[in-house]
């Protein structure tokens, strides 16, 4: 079976560029210079460089302790909570605008929904010196002041999305319009494994060096690359990606991937893209989708911004169905338990998204020698508030 | 049977008027009146779009008419039966039915193109469907039906792939005028125009029909100079917006449009 996307950009059913003709020659001159860009030395090395001096990588497999005794295995912590700016999104802006400066663009663009990927892409604006803007739906303007703020004190314009229910999936739509509109200077920085071929490879590319760094520090630290389950939480899935990237082909890792269930599945208000979505074309790629009977895109739900998407990357789609990764999920309350609890057991607030993987241990019967990762994509610094409204600590 | 939009390219190559709405826009019941309205009026060809949740390719107006038709109820199986509708009335003009692929997609692809043909459209746009899942799946499909198929182009796409749309396209080309979004615009800039004399100079097989930003008899009679016809859409949608008469503003419209 293969895992990886083929020279059409899809992976089995699923991908492909379903996009208007106005954005054809923008993603086309992506397609054709990304594999060849990254695979550069040059490249390669000012990536690795930013990654290890900037960022601060590799960041740490950390062994749980109480939390493993909790769950009675070996329980490791990916740490991409400990990145600059907070979550593993980082790792993808660092990539995308190093190939942007190689296409000669000039402008970046982005779309965010709680706001992390937003702050990531400032960042390396800020980094580089390139003018950023970042859509991000009014609604989410309004729940995530501070990461507008961090935008702001960082350079980029941030512009609020009015159309839709004016969340994630209405920022997508108009940083795709504001591309169609400024074809040959700007780059598109997806934030996610979602969009048209090649940005699910793309971004999935740049967020392997989780799994990359998972594999070396778990032949140190057990002698064995290898771990038994690996969990992450899926929103669009980039840091799902990442974090199974370099296991795919190695069967006998379990992947999990953890979806945010909302107020239940059956609730009707979730964000459950396997359990509720069938095969539809959104932002330029087919893939599970959440939608009405006569395909019109739902608005999902989840207590955590970055989990609200109506959609999953293709890569998702593929691993959900030919069975490669098991999806499961957890419901606001399961997620924002398991938040506080891993606060009180490791000292580790974790962004509510990442919250999501660590209530899905739950639902697993480990031995106890079984080796599980759990990356911890984000830190809880941007959900202050959330936990505070919750309550229950 | 011959069909209406072939016939009507062979029979007239200048000044042709393709005006688009939104299915169910204002209300649930206009694409038909609309229709008929459009056919009085001088029309040459009507384009009706499918609404759908995330119109990215359009600007506010057609977004926002997307939103009113699909909070009025409108669908696709709806759309089927009001094109029945519009014939019936003996509505002569070609009718397209222009949308985003996943509301196509989830009626079913095959069928939804033999129901579109049965039902008395003449042709399809649809602009995220990709050109090889047009040529591998569909084309055969389209052919089979009698559909005409119209792919857009735009500023800038390139001249190898403007020669591959229209070998794969049955009708006409729909020509971009800017690299933008849907809107209404009042004039033309130099490179527009020198985008349409290329175009006009590249000899290909298909007319085309330029639009994106048609709003007035000036932008009208500069795009028809250099292609077969414009087609006019925000202005439109505009108009039907505001209108306390639709008889007598679709009327004065299309001819204010045409001169
Ligand atoms: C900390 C964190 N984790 C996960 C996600 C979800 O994104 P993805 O599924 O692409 O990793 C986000 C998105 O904002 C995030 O901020």
């Amino acid at each position: 079976m293969n895992y990886k996307v083929n020279d059409r950009g899809y992976y089995g059913n699923f991908g492909g560029a379903y996009i208007p003709e106005m954005l054809y020659p923008n993603v086309e001159e992506l397609r054709n210079n990304y594999l060849k860009i990254i695979s550069e030395e040059g490249f390669k090395k000012e990536f690795y460089d930013l990654l290890k001096n900037y960022v601060g990588r590799p960041s740490p497999l950390y062994f749980a302790g109480r939390l493993s005794q909790k769950h009675s295995t070996k329980i490791y912590l990916k740490r991409e909570d400990l990145c600059h700016t907070g979550s593993h999104k980082i790792n993808n802006t660092i990539g995308q605008i190093l190939v942007a400066k190689r296409l000669g663009k000039q402008k970046i663009i982005a779309e965010t929904g709680a706001g992390q990927h937003g702050v990531a892409t400032a960042t390396v604006c800020a980094l580089i010196g390139m003018e950023c803007t970042v859509y991000m739906g009014k609604v989410d303007m309004e729940r995530q002041k501070p990461n507008v703020e961090r935008m702001r004190i960082l350079g980029a314009k941030v512009v609020p999305a009015l159309s839709g229910n004016m969340t994630l999936k209405d920022a997508t739509n108009e940083a795709m319009r504001h591309w169609i509109n400024n074809p040959t200077d700007t780059h598109y920085i997806i934030g996610s494994v979602v969009g048209p071929h090649p940005y699910p490879d793309m971004v999935a590319r740049f967020q392997s060096v989780i799994s990359e760094e998972i594999k070396k520090q778990l032949e140190e630290q057990e002698g064995n690359p290898y771990p038994d389950y690996v969990f992450a939480c899926v929103g669009g899935g980039s840091n799902a990606a990442g974090a199974f990237f370099n296991f795919l082909d190695d069967e006998h890792v379990n992947l999990v991937a953890v979806e945010a269930a909302g107020k239940g599945i059956n609730s009707g208000e979730s964000a459950a893209t396997t359990a509720l979505g069938k095969p539809g074309v959104l932002h330029g790629s087919k893939t599970l989708l959440i939608q009405t009977e006569d395909g019109q895109v739902i608005e999902p739900y989840s207590i955590s911004a970055g989990l609200d998407y109506p959609g999953i990357g293709p890569i998702h789609s593929h691993l959900f169905e030919v069975g490669r990764a098991k999806f499961v999920s957890a419901t606001d309350d399961e997620a924002m338990d398991a938040g506080i609890g891993l606060s009180k057991l490791e000292g580790i607030i974790p962004a509510v998204e990442s919250a999501h993987a660590i209530a899905a241990l739950d639902q697993f019967q480990f031995d106890k020698d079984d080796i599980v990762v759990v990356n911890l994509s984000g830190r809880g610094d941007k959900d202050l508030e959330t936990y505070i409204r919750w309550g229950k600590y | 049977m011959k069909n209406r939009i072939t016939n009507l390219f062979s029979t007239k190559n200048k000044g042709i008027l393709s005006v688009f709405y939104t299915a169910g826009f204002p209300n649930m019941d206009s694409t038909v009146t609309i229709a008929k309205l459009l056919d009085q009026s001088g029309a040459d060809i009507i384009e009706i779009g499918i609404p759908f949740s995330d119109p990215v390719a359009d600007g506010p107006t057609i977004q926002q008419s997307n939103k009113i038709a699909l909070d009025n109820g409108m669908s696709v199986k709806l759309l089927i039966e009001q094109v029945k509708e519009i014939r019936k009335q003996n509505v002569k003009v070609p009718i397209i039915l222009m949308g985003y692929l996943n509301p196509v997609m989830q009626y079913g692809i095959e069928k939804f193109v033999k129901d579109a043909a049965e039902a008395g459209a003449d042709g399809l746009i649809l602009p995220d469907m990709p050109l090889y899942e047009y040529e591998e799946h569909y084309k055969s499909l389209f052919e089979a039906n009698n559909l005409c198929n119209t792919f857009l182009i735009s500023p800038t796409t390139s001249e190898e792939r403007i020669k591959r749309i229209d070998s794969l396209t049955k009708g006409f080309i729909y020509a971009v005028s800017a690299s933008s979004t849907t809107g209404a615009k009042n004039t033309f800039a130099d490179e527009q125009v020198q985008y349409f004399e290329k175009l006009n100079g590249m000899s290909l097989i298909n007319p085309f029909l330029i639009g994106f930003g048609i709003s007035n008899n000036h932008t009208f009679s500069k795009a028809s100079e250099y292609s077969a016809g414009a087609i006019v859409g925000s202005a439109f949608i505009n108009l039907l917006k505001d209108s306390k008469d639709l008889d007598t503003d679709i009327l004065n419209f299309v001819k204010q449009l045409k001169g």
